[in-house]
């Protein structure tokens, strides 16, 4: 059980919906991670690409709110089963589906793409439908 | 070799945009896999915070695209906006999109909030980037 926070998740959301307002607004890209991080290793040898940089900010940005009293969760209470398979479909899911919660659930949604909102609608449903599976049928 | 839009100028304002995405998962507690999960289950002991998350991004991003970008010929610091010119629902976006919400629904990460969490240095999210790489690396292979 985790508490109900709307106050900090509406912070949070207007944040990152101006983050990815700006990357628009001032570089004309999409912010959609996934993407992103796909691009960083779309060449080799790696070169210092605007992704480079975005992904390193993403990394380092949790610790600029934490003198604030926010903070990444200290354990990542998964199995390993559930931390493999999630990562594998979510690596393929997003790229094959070209995109995930940001650049489709944000960006695409936002820009009122056909497409995105199919896919957002879709992967909310599918989410849902796993995570009834998991807790609900097979009581994991 | 410099892009045309991918001067030191792109490069600053994309380190920038990364840090204030970053902050704001971390704000929204997206990057906290068990908030997520509980948010996805509806049918369970619900936690509908996560909603406030995609409802603040959505109105930032709504409002700033149609009021601002789309009245402009090209973005402030560059030449060109980068916009994907695909409009067709194919199965290609469907079956994608519905993967990815399973691997969603099983880890509660996504893409943002995994690289978010890893100055931690935790293994399961060192383990679960390195994963999803391959997953990437296999569906372009697919494709």
């Amino acid at each position: 059980m985790t508490e109900f926070t709307p106050f900090t998740a509406l912070i949070g959301g207007l944040t990152i919906g101006f983050s990815a307002l700006l990357l628009i607004l001032l570089n004309g890209k999409i912010a959609g991670i996934s993407g992103i991080f796909a691009q960083v290793f779309s060449k080799y040898p790696i070169t210092l690409s605007w992704q480079v940089f975005f992904i390193l900010g993403l990394i380092i940005g949790p610790l600029l709110v934490m003198p604030f009293g926010f903070s990444l969760p200290q354990q990542i209470d998964l199995s390993w089963p559930a931390i493999i398979t999630g990562g594998f479909l979510v690596g393929f899911g997003s790229r094959y589906g070209s995109g995930c919660t940001s650049g489709h659930g944000i960006c695409g949604i936002g820009r009122f793409s056909k497409r995105s909102i199919v896919a957002t609608i879709i992967f909310m449903s599918s989410a849902i439908i796993t995570v009834y599976l998991i807790r609900h049928i097979f009581g994991a | 070799m410099t892009l045309p839009n991918d001067t030191s100028i792109n490069k600053l304002v994309a380190l920038i945009c990364g840090l204030i995405f970053g902050a704001g998962l971390t704000v929204a507690q997206m990057v906290d896999p068990q908030k997520v999960i509980n948010f996805l289950d509806i049918f369970g002991q619900w936690d509908a915070s996560l909603a406030f998350v995609m409802g603040g991004g959505l109105i930032i991003y709504i409002l700033g695209y149609h009021l601002l970008v789309r009245r402009m010929t090209k973005p402030i610091a560059c030449n060109t906006f980068d916009l994907p010119s695909n409009k067709k629902v194919d199965n290609k976006l469907t079956i994608g999109a519905a993967i990815f919400g399973i691997g969603w629904g099983v880890a509660g990460i996504c893409p943002g909030p995994a690289l978010a969490n890893l100055s931690l240095g935790n293994e399961k999210i060192l383990v679960f980037i390195l994963i999803m790489f391959v997953g990437m690396f296999v569906a372009k292979k697919v494709n």
